[in-house]
């Protein structure tokens, strides 16, 4: 393999620059929301600002805030922020494989910023570019993850001004399920999501009135368990599958030009 | 109103929790294949979470069920499944609950 001296290609990077620009138009109205509906749950500025850097993932975000709004404790919280996030390690698996030459601190920084934008690009990337260089592919990773991360701090510091200043007639709290079923809605694709989805949001229903959130984890371990029992060995279509949370709708739009 | 230890305690387990899951692979478990099974049930995960959060919210929520808010959220689903794009439907909801707004006579 041909070594390049420098570890971040500034070729790839600057490719990576250009290629999350389209996808900002998704991260951007995200990130405002999530500065708007925190700050009108009650987060100050730094804890909106802590949450927003330190878990750059929109969907769990929100959905912790939710959890904790509704009088869950903490740990309720992070376990329902958890899951959502969990399809990142699939991302982390597949990334894994093309990064497997690259220093484990580029690696360390990557998984700062591995969502599913900088996922889906990068990918997609490697799969047309198999023989670009470790350091440009390292580069163009960074490049669309810092833009993309970048954009999601700052319109979630706009998003909480905006919401200070919404006069108090306009309620929020309809932006809330507004945004989830936004996110959930494209993940609908064939019979069994939408099954999987159908028994998951009945379940939960019933269960409304138990406390601590344990409505939501029946209603998502009831789904589950019915995505695995009509779960059947069908033909492989493509490297993975890419559920969207409210910051994946480039990778529904990729899958689609495909 | 959330007490601050509880918001704070969700920001760091939160993070931590994050940051584990997507250095996952890429580090500690570097090189190893995911089974088929695991990814198969990683990929139903959101498509079964998402719906068991928003169905109260959409009927019950603390503020009840009003017909703004069902109307709003019938926009976005409609929206979100048509086009796929979850921009599209955020904005058709929100288009939603301001038409209803107006019909209702509140704006």
């Amino acid at each position: 393999m041909a070594q390049d001296a420098r570890i971040i290609g500034r070729r790839g990077f600057r490719s990576g620059l250009l290629a999350a620009i389209p996808v900002l138009l998704a991260v951007g109205p995200f990130g405002l929301i999530f500065g708007a509906v925190a700050t009108e749950a009650g987060l100050d500025l730094a804890q909106t600002m802590a949450m927003t850097s330190l878990v750059i993932a929109g969907a769990s975000q929100l959905a912790a805030l939710q959890v904790l709004s509704d009088g869950a404790p903490a740990i309720v919280a992070v376990l329902t922020g958890a899951v959502v996030n969990l399809r990142m390690a699939m991302y982390s698996a597949s990334l894994a494989l093309h990064w497997s030459d690259a220093p484990v601190w580029t690696r360390a920084l990557a998984a700062l910023t591995l969502h599913d934008q900088s996922y889906a690009l990068s990918i997609a990337r490697y799969e047309r570019r198999p023989d670009e260089p470790l350091a440009d592919r390292i580069g163009f990773y960074l490049g669309v993850g810092l833009l993309t991360s970048g954009v999601w701090v700052a319109m979630t510091l706009v998003g909480i001004r905006l919401g200070a200043a919404l006069p108090e007639a306009i309620d929020l709290g309809v932006i809330v399920p507004v945004t989830f079923i936004a996110i959930a809605a494209p993940m609908l694709r064939g019979r069994r999501s939408a099954l999987v989805a159908a028994v998951a949001a009945s379940v939960s229903l019933l269960a409304v009135g138990l406390p601590f959130g344990l409505g939501l984890m029946l209603g998502a371990a009831a789904g589950l368990a019915a995505g695995f029992a009509a779960d059947r060995p069908a033909p492989k279509t493509g490297p993975a599958v890419l559920p969207c949370d409210g910051s994946g709708e480039a990778v529904c739009a990729g899958e689609r030009a495909r | 109103m959330i007490s601050d230890t509880a918001i704070w305690s969700m920001i760091a387990g939160l993070g931590i929790a994050t940051y584990a899951i997507r250095f996952s692979f890429l580090g500690l478990l570097a090189g190893r294949e995911v089974p088929e099974s695991v990814r198969r049930g990683l990929a139903f995960v959101p498509a079964a979470v998402l719906p068991a959060l928003i169905a109260p919210m959409v009927v019950g929520g603390q503020s009840g069920a009003d017909p703004e808010r069902l109307a709003a959220c019938a926009a976005a689903l409609v929206a979100g499944l048509l086009t796929r794009n979850v921009l599209a439907g955020i904005l058709a909801g929100i288009a939603g609950y301001a038409l209803a707004l107006v019909v209702s006579g509140q704006i």
